[in-house]
C-alpha cells in the first residue's frame, strides 16, 4: 500500500516517518508538500510530528489553513486513513478533524522521555494489532501534549470507545489520561507519542510498529 | 575620518575596542583614515572573536591532519572522511557572554549559529551537544540567579534544537564557584554530507552574482562579536540589545532550503552570517577565494527602516546566509528559495580586485581589500609568565569517617547527579537515529545510509586546568578517547572550545598557551587532530577569571549495531577492570570531585598520565567492546572507582566486589588516575586474553548481584548500599537544587 507523508514547513519527523513505513514496514510512500490538494492515488495519510509554522501563534493553528488541510478533510470523509502524530495530532484538532485541543503540558515544559501507553481499544485501523489492555513503550518529545476537551466530549468519546491510547503515568496533566483519540468515523486517529521512532530493532524498542502494521491490515481488509 | 582631535579619536576608539597601534595599522593598509563604517568593519572583523589575534600563534601547534582530515581549520567546520563516500562536519562553538546577557535568546542563537556552520557547508545536522557551567545554585548570594540562568539556557537550547528538529544527544553540565558571574555556554554540532555534497564559503568566479538570503537585517546584535570579546562589568546587564534573538523555524527552512538549492547545482559557495554577519561574510568568501565583492546596501532586506550602512554592516540578525550563485543560474536558487516561503535577493557581484566594496544606493560607502579584513588583523604575541593559580600545592590532612556517607554525596553533588531534569527537556531521538543519547559515556548516532555510526563525547575539567592547564589539558583529551573507546568507537578527530580569561594578564595569557600546547600534544598522540574550533577569551567578571575551561569534543567511528551501555544488566557477570587499581598521591586527589564535594577543597595537581598506557587501555577496551565481549562498559572518571560502580549499579543490577590496595581508603576509592575502564562480562579468560596482549591489566574484582553495591577493600567491607538508594540520591539532586 501507499502512505502519504505531508511536509508542512517546519514538520521535522515526516523523514523519520518515512523511514519506519518504507524501511522498517516495507511499504511505499510519497512526501505530499504542504500545497498538494489531491491525495487520490494514496492509501493512507500521515501528519507528522515538528513544528508545523514554528508552532506560531498555536500548534498547528496556521498550518490547518495549509491546501492540503482540505485535501485531507476530503481524504478523511471519504473513509481515507488518517494518522495525525504529535503535530499531526494538533493540527487535526485545530483542523477540528478531531476533537479537543492540546495544550501546554501541565509542568510547563518540553518533555522527551519513554512512557507506557495501554492500548485503549483494539478496535480500530490503528491498533487491530494490539490488545485491549496491552501496554506499550513508545516515546512523547511534546511541550503542548496536554489533551484537554469538554467533559461532555471526553464522555462521548469514552461512550464511543475512541480512546485509542492512555498514559499509564500521565506525564502532561491529559484529562482522563488520553494519549490518543479517533474520530467518530474511527478512520482518523491523532495520538502525541511517536510510534515512528520505536520501529527499528535498533531504538530502544520495536512497539511503534503494531501502529503501522495495524494500518496495513485494516486498509488490506478494506479494500477486499 | 575628517581629523578628529586626539581625544575624540580615544573615545571612538575606545568604543569600537581598537587599540591606537590597531589604526595605525588601519590607516596603514588603506593609505588613509577609514570613514566610521569601515572603522565599524575593521572593529568587528579585528575583535578577538573573529581574528583570534591573542591565541592565533598558539593555535598553530595544534595537529590538524590525518588521512581522514578532509577540511582542517579556516572553513565554517572541519570535514572528516568517515567510508562509504560519506564525510561529517562538525564543530563547537561557545556563547558564553550572550547566555549571561540573556540565557534563554543567548543560548538558542549559540544552537542557531553553529547549525548554520555545519549547514552552509552541505552537511544536514544529526546531532547536537552542549557542554554548559553555571555558579553555584545553592549559592547564598548569587543562588537564585544561577538557577535562573541555568533554566533560561536549558529552555533556550531546547527551544531552538527541538524545533529545529536535531537530537540534543548528550553533553555535560558542570557547577563551579568561578563561573558564578559568568556561566559558559558551548554547543556542539555534527551534520552528514557525501563527499560529492561539501560547499565552500569561497566567492569564486568573477561576475557571480552575490545572493542574500533568509531573514531581514535588523538592530538586533550590532557589535556582538565585540561585546564576546569584553570582560563582565556591573553595566554588562546594559547590554541586552547587543543580544540576537533567534527563530529556529526560519533556520528550519534556511536549511531545507540551502541543501535543496545546493542540489540545483547552481551554487559556487556559501557561508553564513554569524559574528559580524554581512561584514565576515563578505569579506571571508571573498578572501578565500582572492577575489572582491562590490554589492549595493539597498538590495539588503531590511526590517527596519533608515538603517545606516555601519548598522546594516554590522547587524547580527540572526538565520541569514550569504551564496554565490553561477552567472545565468540565479533564477533557480531564487526559485528554491521562494517555495521554502523565505526572502533573497541578488545583492552584488563578485569582482577580480580584491575589494569588498559597500555601496548605498551607488555611492561608495566602504572599501577595504577582503584580506585586509580576513587575514591581517594584527596577530599579538602576548606575554605570559607562570599560569595563575592561588590553590596551594599541599594536601591538607583529610580522613573519611564514612566512605559510603562520601559515595551517597557524590552520587548526590551538582556534578555527579542525574542530568535528566535537563535532557528531558531536549529532543534527543528526533531523526531516530540515536543508538545512545545522554548520560551514557558517549552519545552514538547512526548514518541510515551507511552501517557506519558515529560516536561523540564532549569534556572539560576547569579545576585540573587550573591545577595545571597543561596536564589539565591531557586529561580531558584522554578522558574523552577513552568515554568512546568505552562504547567501541575509534577516535578520529577533535574540535576545541577554548574558555579562558584576559589574555592581557600574562599569568592568565599562561594558561591558554600551556592549555593549548597540552591539546596538541594529546591530540597528536591520540591522533586525533582538531579540526576547529573557538576561543572564547576575556570571561572575567569584576577583576576573577574562569578557571581556564578548555572544552573538547571528539568524534570516534564504529559499525551501527546495538550499542554496549555503562549499566549493568544482568547479575552474575565478572566485573573487571580494565588498566587496573591506577595510583594517586595525596597531592593528586587536589583536583578530584572527592576533594570538591566532600572536602569543599582544590590543592595540588592533577592526576597522572601515561600517555602510553592510556592508549593501550583504550585499545583493550575497544577490541573488548566491539568483538561483543563486554555487556557493560563504563570509563573510570570524576569520582574514581566508587562513583564509576555506583554509576553501573543505577539500572538495579549491582555488584558485590573487593580489591586490595596499599593507598588510604578514601584515596583507593575516590582517586580519578586515568587509563581504567570497567568491564562486566560472561567472557572473563577473553577478556584478560585481549588486556594480556595490549600489555595492560584485567583485575577480576568481584561479580554483578541483584540490587546492591558492596565494596570490600582490604578484606573490610567499606560500602554497602541497595541500588534503590543510590538511585535515589542521583536521581532527584538536581531538581531539589533547582527547587522544581
Amino acid at each position: 500500500m501507499k502512505f502519504g507523508v505531508v511536509v508542512f514547513p517546519g514538520s521535522n519527523c515526516d523523514h523519520d516517518a518515512y523511514y519506519a513505513v518504507t524501511r522498517n514496514l516495507g511499504q511505499q510512500a510519497d512526501f505530499v508538500w504542504h500545497d498538494s490538494e489531491n491525495l487520490s492515488q494514496l492509501d493512507a495519510v500521515i501528519l507528522p510530528g515538528g513544528f508545523s509554522y514554528g508552532d506560531h501563534l498555536r500548534c498547528g493553528a496556521i498550518a490547518r489553513f495549509s491546501p492540503v488541510m482540505k485535501a485531507v478533510k476530503k481524504f478523511a470523509d471519504a473513509g481515507g486513513l488518517v494518522a495525525g502524530i504529535c503535530n499531526g495530532f494538533q493540527i487535526l484538532t485545530e483542523a477540528q478533524i478531531l476533537p479537543g485541543a492540546l495544550i501546554r503540558n501541565q509542568g510547563m515544559r518540553f518533555i522527551c522521555k519513554t512512557v507506557g501507553l495501554e492500548t485503549a481499544t483494539s478496535a480500530s485501523a490503528f491498533t487491530n494489532r494490539l490488545k485491549e489492555g496491552q501496554v506499550i513503550q513508545v516515546p512523547i518529545a511534546h511541550g503542548e501534549g496536554c489533551y484537554t476537551a469538554e467533559a461532555q466530549v471526553l464522555d462521548e468519546l469514552e461512550a464511543e470507545d475512541r480512546v485509542v491510547f492512555r498514559y499509564v503515568e500521565n506525564p502532561n496533566g491529559s484529562l482522563r489520561d488520553i494519549a490518543g483519540i479517533l474520530s467518530a468515523g474511527r478512520n482518523v486517529m491523532g495520538m502525541m507519542p511517536h510510534p515512528e521512532r520505536v520501529a527499528d530493532p535498533l531504538m530502544p524498542g520495536t512497539d511503534g510498529l503494531a501502529v503501522f502494521e495495524s494500518i496495513v491490515s485494516a486498509y488490506a481488509s478494506l479494500s477486499r | 575620518m575628517s581629523e578628529p582631535n586626539s581625544n575624540a579619536l580615544d573615545a571612538l576608539l575606545k568604543k569600537h575596542k581598537l587599540t591606537r597601534g590597531e589604526y595605525e595599522k588601519i590607516q596603514q593598509l588603506l593609505g588613509r583614515d577609514p570613514n566610521l563604517t569601515e572603522l565599524g568593519i575593521f572593529s568587528v572583523m579585528w575583535s578577538e572573536h573573529c581574528s583570534y589575534k591573542s591565541s592565533k600563534v598558539h593555535l598553530k601547534k595544534l595537529p590538524t591532519r590525518s588521512e581522514r582530515v578532509l577540511q582542517g581549520p579556516g572553513e565554517n567546520a572541519g570535514i572528516i572522511d568517515i567510508g562509504e563516500g560519506y564525510a561529517i562536519a562538525f564543530k563547537i562553538e561557545s556563547h558564553n557572554h550572550p547566555s549571561f546577557i540573556e540565557p534563554f535568546q543567548g543560548a538558542a542563537t549559540g544552537v542557531g549559529g553553529i547549525l548554520r556552520d555545519i549547514f552552509t557547508m552541505g552537511a544536514r545536522p544529526i546531532a547536537v551537544m552542549d557542554a554548559i557551567r553555571f555558579g553555584p545554585l545553592d549559592s547564598l548570594e548569587n543562588g537564585a540567579r544561577n538557577r535562573r540562568i541555568l533554566d533560561g539556557v536549558v529552555q533556550g537550547i531546547s527551544h531552538y534544537g527541538n524545533c529545529f528538529g536535531v537530537p540534543t544527544v548528550g553533553g555535560e553540565t558542570v557547577f563551579e564557584d568561578s563561573y558564578d558571574g559568568n556561566p559558559l555556554v558551548n554547543v556542539f554540532a555534527l551534520g552528514v554530507f557525501r563527499h560529492d555534497e561539501i560547499f565552500y564559503g569561497r566567492a569564486t568566479g568573477v561576475g557571480n552574482p552575490v545572493i542574500y538570503v533568509g531573514a531581514r537585517t535588523g538592530r538586533d546584535g550590532i557589535h556582538g562579536a565585540s561585546m564576546a570579546s569584553d570582560v563582565f562589568t556591573e553595566a554588562s546587564q546594559q547590554q541586552r540589545p547587543t543580544v540576537q534573538v533567534g527563530d529556529p523555524f526560519m533556520e528550519k527552512l534556511l536549511l531545507e532550503a540551502c541543501l535543496e538549492a545546493m542540489r540545483t547545482g547552481a551554487v559556487v559557495g556559501i557561508q553564513d552570517m554569524g559574528a559580524a554577519g554581512l561584514t565576515c561574510s563578505t569579506s571571508e568568501m571573498g578572501s578565500r577565494a582572492g577575489t572582491g565583492i562590490d554589492f549595493d546596501l539597498k538590495h539588503v532586506p531590511q526590517r527596519e527602516t533608515g538603517m545606516t550602512p555601519y548598522e546594516i554592516m554590522l547587524s547580527e540578525s540572526q538565520e541569514r546566509m550569504l551564496l554565490v550563485a553561477e552567472k545565468g543560474r540565479e533564477g533557480e536558487i531564487l526559485a528554491v528559495f521562494d517555495k521554502w516561503g523565505l526572502e533573497s535577493a541578488v545583492i552584488g557581484t563578485v569582482t577580480d580586485d580584491g575589494m569588498l566594496r559597500v555601496r548605498d544606493n551607488g555611492v561608495v560607502v566602504a572599501e577595504i581589500r577582503n584580506r585586509d579584513l580576513a587575514d591581517e588583523a594584527p596577530l599579538y604575541h602576548r606575554p605570559y609568565t607562570k599560569p595563575y593559580r592561588t590553590a596551594p600545592y599541599e594536601a591538607p590532612e583529610f580522613a573519611s569517617s564514612n566512605l559510603e556517607a562520601d559515595l551517597l554525596g557524590l552520587m548526590g553533588s551538582a556534578d555527579l547527579c542525574s542530568k535528566r531534569w535537563i535532557w528531558e527537556q531536549y529532543d534527543y531521538m528526533v531523526q531516530t537515529n540515536t543508538l545512545a543519547g545522554p548520560g551514557g559515556d558517549a552519545a552514538i548516532v547512526r548514518i541510515k545510509e551507511t552501517g557506519i555510526s558515529v560516536a561523540m563525547s564532549l569534556d572539560g575539567n576547569g579545576r585540573y586546568c587550573y591545577l595545571d592547564p597543561r596536564e589539565g589539558a591531557k586529561l580531558i583529551v584522554a578522558e574523552c578517547c577513552r568515554n568512546l573507546s568505552a562504547v567501541g568507537a575509534l577516535p578520529v578527530s577533535a574540535t576545541n572550545n577554548l574558555n579562558f580569561g584576559n589574555p592581557e594578564r600574562p599569568e592568565i595569557m599562561a594558561q591558554l598557551v600551556e592549555g593549548i600546547e597540552g591539546l596538541a600534544e594529546a591530540c597528536a598522540f591520540f591522533d586525533t587532530p582538531i579540526t576547529g574550533g573557538n576561543v572564547s577569551l576575556y570571561n572575567e567578571t569584576l577583576g576573577e577569571s574562569i578557571f581556564p575551561t578548555p572544552v573538547v569534543g571528539i568524534v570516534g567511528l564504529l559499525g551501527t549495531a546495538p550499542p554496549v551501555g555503562m549499566k549493568f544488566p544482568a547479575a552474575g557477570l565478572d566485573v573487571l577492570l580494565i588498566g587496573g587499581l591506577g595510583q594517586a598521591s595525596d597531592q593528586e586527589m587536589g583536583g578530584t570531585q572527592y576533594a570538591k564535594q566532600v572536602l569543599k577543597s582544590l590543592w595540588g595537581v592533577p592526576p597522572k598520565l601515561d600517555m602510553e598506557r592510556e592508549k593501550a587501555v583504550q585499545a583493550a577496551t575497544r577490541e573488548v567492546v566491539v568483538g561483543g565481549l563486554a555487556r557493560a562498559a563504563h570509563d573510570l572518571g570524576e569520582g574514581g572507582i566508587a562513583v564509576a560502580l555506583a554509576e553501573a549499579s543505577l539500572g538495579g543490577v549491582g555488584a558485590e566486589v573487593s580489591f586490595e590496595s596499599g593507598l588510604r581508603p578514601e584515596i583507593a576509592l575516590y582517586h580519578e588516575g586515568p587509563s581504567r575502564v570497567l568491564i562486566a562480562t560472561e567472557r572473563r579468560a577473553e577478556v584478560e586474553a585481549i588486556a594480556a596482549r595490549h600489555g595492560v591489566e584485567a583485575l577480576w574484582i568481584g561479580r554483578t548481584v541483584e540490587g546492591l553495591l558492596k565494596i570490600r577493600l582490604n578484606s573490610h567491607e567499606v560500602i554497602s548500599v541497595s541500588t534503590d538508594k543510590l538511585h535515589h540520591r542521583w536521581d532527584r539532586a538536581l531538581e531539589e537544587a533547582l527547587h522544581v
